[in-house]
């Protein structure tokens, strides 16, 4: 016993009980609830949907690294939470077979194309979505407005109309005379028009909370996001305060700061490059909400910024304790040299 | 050079193994903005096939007689004759090809591809052979052109040649008639013809920004604050000497390089200019 005290071995000297599979499952268990809300106001047909959207995005995974004769990923589950973080963006009223197609772009072109998981340079599920949105977009503005309780054939019931970021988008600028806007406390409960996911506003909270508490996602990122959506809001409504509650409860912003941009492969590293990151983030979001032609923003802002990690990473690099800048050469001794 | 197992392996390189777009990356403005139908696409494949061999044809054969000081603005005019005779023969003929390429064809005179062949083949090589190498890179940006834009119309449009699929017509994914599209096209092709090609013992293409390009010799030298990089001792023929530069400097900036190995034999160096240090 005593000769074994002392352990010499190569790094790492600390190791953590967290793997992959069990991040994503924290992810997953906080997806649950919008799952949940959006079954309740939007039927059976949204948990088809998602089952579908997750069932294609781990065939997909699988037949992927199959042909390219790579090790299995399945068992990661990285691929169950790109299939339902995509289901939560799309309209329940997505016929099936476009969602699977949206599926398999994710999982075989945005991810596994450039290497697999840790390798993408954009969020997999948002880039699924906007592709989908330019490909079909009719079906993909399709918003059946949320009812409760939900209505039974809703494809044929249900009521489509604009969502409240379409009609904030158009008539901000005279905010007190919009019409058709949702009260407060159903854009809260998610009693609205808009993607499956996004509805429900405490929905996504719980989750996000829960992402918070078991320390899956730093707050920085959603916080800066939302922050500065509401700073940005808060201006452009003149101190307006219900505004800045739509602004703040609509559309995908909820969904896409807790649980798409803080995704790990796609975001900063440090606390500096993820704070430039959701400030960008937000910044775009908020001018595209505003000015834009499209009503919603946050997933154009997050591929956008997905881009330019890179670059944030390399002007946020830390400075190792006592490392001095390398003195350029004056031009003398340049001449000198050559 | 005359041989016959020669010729045809000058004609079957740009096919696959040394295909302008695909392979060589040059191009990709006409590739990208012509493959939203195979119409189009086709028309602006032979239109510069068409300007490719004539061009190719005619620098080849004034390669001794063109200084090479000048040659850029000399190629650059042959190559605009001979697209303002294509524009004019589709205006006549083909009006509405012409309103579907609309600034495209005009814009052959600046195709990297046409530049480049007379750059790196024609300007020293025999008219046969240049005319085949014209013909074989002609053929196969015609087709890389067919295969991208067939892809990106069916699963666009739902149509091929202007023809309505049935059952894809419905429900076009119209992201693949879209810039987007075409870049994810594209990159999917060049992925796989990297794959033949690599499959049979060559380099695979990369973006080696300016190596890559024909023209970087020229450009390298201009960079360097050399305005007269080619100047060569009166006594020799301007093109040897042109031929034995570019090959040096090609030898110095990428052993790699796709672009057509100099197939001129120089004896010895001919010109002592100083190089940058």
């Amino acid at each position: 016993m005593s000769a074994k005290r002392l352990t010499v071995s190569a790094s790492p000297h600390v190791r953590s009980a967290e793997t992959t599979s069990g991040i994503m499952l924290d992810v997953i268990i906080a997806l649950v609830p919008a799952l949940a809300m959006s079954a309740v106001y939007f039927g059976l047909r949204a948990l088809v949907l998602a089952a579908t959207t997750v069932a294609t995005a781990v065939a997909a995974e699988y037949l992927s690294r199959l042909v390219m004769k790579r090790d299995n990923t399945i068992g990661d589950l990285s691929a169950v939470v790109t299939g339902l973080i995509l289901a939560l963006n799309l309209p329940a009223s997505l016929p099936l077979w476009m969602a699977a197609i949206g599926s398999v772009i994710a999982i075989v072109i945005v991810k596994q194309m450039f290497g697999g998981i840790g390798q993408n340079f954009v969020n997999p599920a948002i880039t699924a979505r906007i592709i989908l949105m330019f490909s079909f977009p009719a079906q993909m503005a399709n918003w059946v407005r949320a009812e409760f309780p939900a209505a039974p054939h809703y494809i044929t019931d249900a009521v489509t109309g604009a969502t409240p970021m379409a009609t904030l988008n158009q008539s901000w600028r005279d905010f007190a005379s919009a019409e058709g806007l949702p009260s407060l406390r159903e854009m809260l409960l998610g009693v609205h028009g808009g993607s499956m996911g996004e509805v429900c506003a405490i929905a996504l909270l719980a989750g996000g909370l829960y992402l918070l508490l078991r320390r899956v996602i730093s707050p920085i990122i959603p916080f800066s996001f939302i922050g500065t959506v509401a700073v940005i809001m808060l201006i452009a409504g003149k101190g307006n305060w219900q505004f800045l509650c739509y602004e703040l409860l609509g559309g995908g912003l909820l969904l896409g700061a807790f649980f798409m941009a803080t995704d790990y492969t796609t975001s900063p590293l440090g606390a500096k490059g993820r704070l430039i990151f959701g400030i960008g983030c937000g910044v775009i979001t908020a001018v595209i909400r505003l000015f834009g032609s499209l009503p919603e923003g946050v997933s154009f802002s997050i591929i956008l910024m997905n881009i330019l990690v890179p670059h944030i990473e390399r002007l946020t690099t830390p400075k190792p304790f006592g490392y001095e800048k390398p003195k350029k050469e004056s031009k003398e001794q340049e001449a000198a040299k050559a | 050079m005359a041989e016959k197992k020669s010729l045809f392996k000058e004609f079957s390189k740009g096919i696959v193994i040394e295909n302008p777009v695909l392979r060589l990356v040059l191009g990709t403005c006409p590739t990208l903005a012509t493959t939203t139908s195979v119409e189009s696409a086709v028309g602006m494949g032979l239109a510069a096939s068409i300007v490719l061999i004539c061009s190719n044809v005619v620098i080849s054969a004034l390669r001794k007689v063109i200084p090479s000081k000048v040659r850029i603005p000399a190629y650059i005019v042959v190559i605009a004759s001979f697209v303002t005779i294509v524009q004019m023969l589709v205006k006549a003929f083909t009006p509405d090809l012409d309103k579907q390429l609309g600034v495209y064809l005009p814009l052959i005179v600046v195709n990297c591809i046409i530049l480049g062949r007379a750059e790196a083949f024609a300007g020293k090589n025999p008219v046969l052979a240049s005319a085949v190498d014209g013909l074989g890179m002609g053929v196969g940006f015609t087709a890389a052109l067919f295969l991208m834009s067939t892809v990106r119309e069916v699963l666009g449009a739902g149509s091929f040649y202007g023809a309505e699929i049935p059952g894809l017509s419905a429900h076009p994914m119209l992201v693949f008639i879209l810039p987007p599209g075409g870049f994810f096209v594209f990159g999917i092709l060049m992925a796989t013809v990297n794959r033949i090609a690599e499959s049979r013992g060559k380099p695979r293409a990369e973006l080696r920004g300016c190596e890559a390009c024909p023209m970087a010799t020229v450009c390298k030298l201009h960079n360097d604050g050399r305005t007269e990089p080619l100047t060569a001792p009166a006594s020799e023929p301007l093109h040897k000497a042109k031929a034995d530069t570019a090959a040096k400097r090609r030898a110095e900036a990428n052993t790699e390089t796709l672009t057509e190995p100099v197939t001129e034999a120089v004896t010895e160096p001919v010109n002592k200019e100083v190089r940058p240090s």
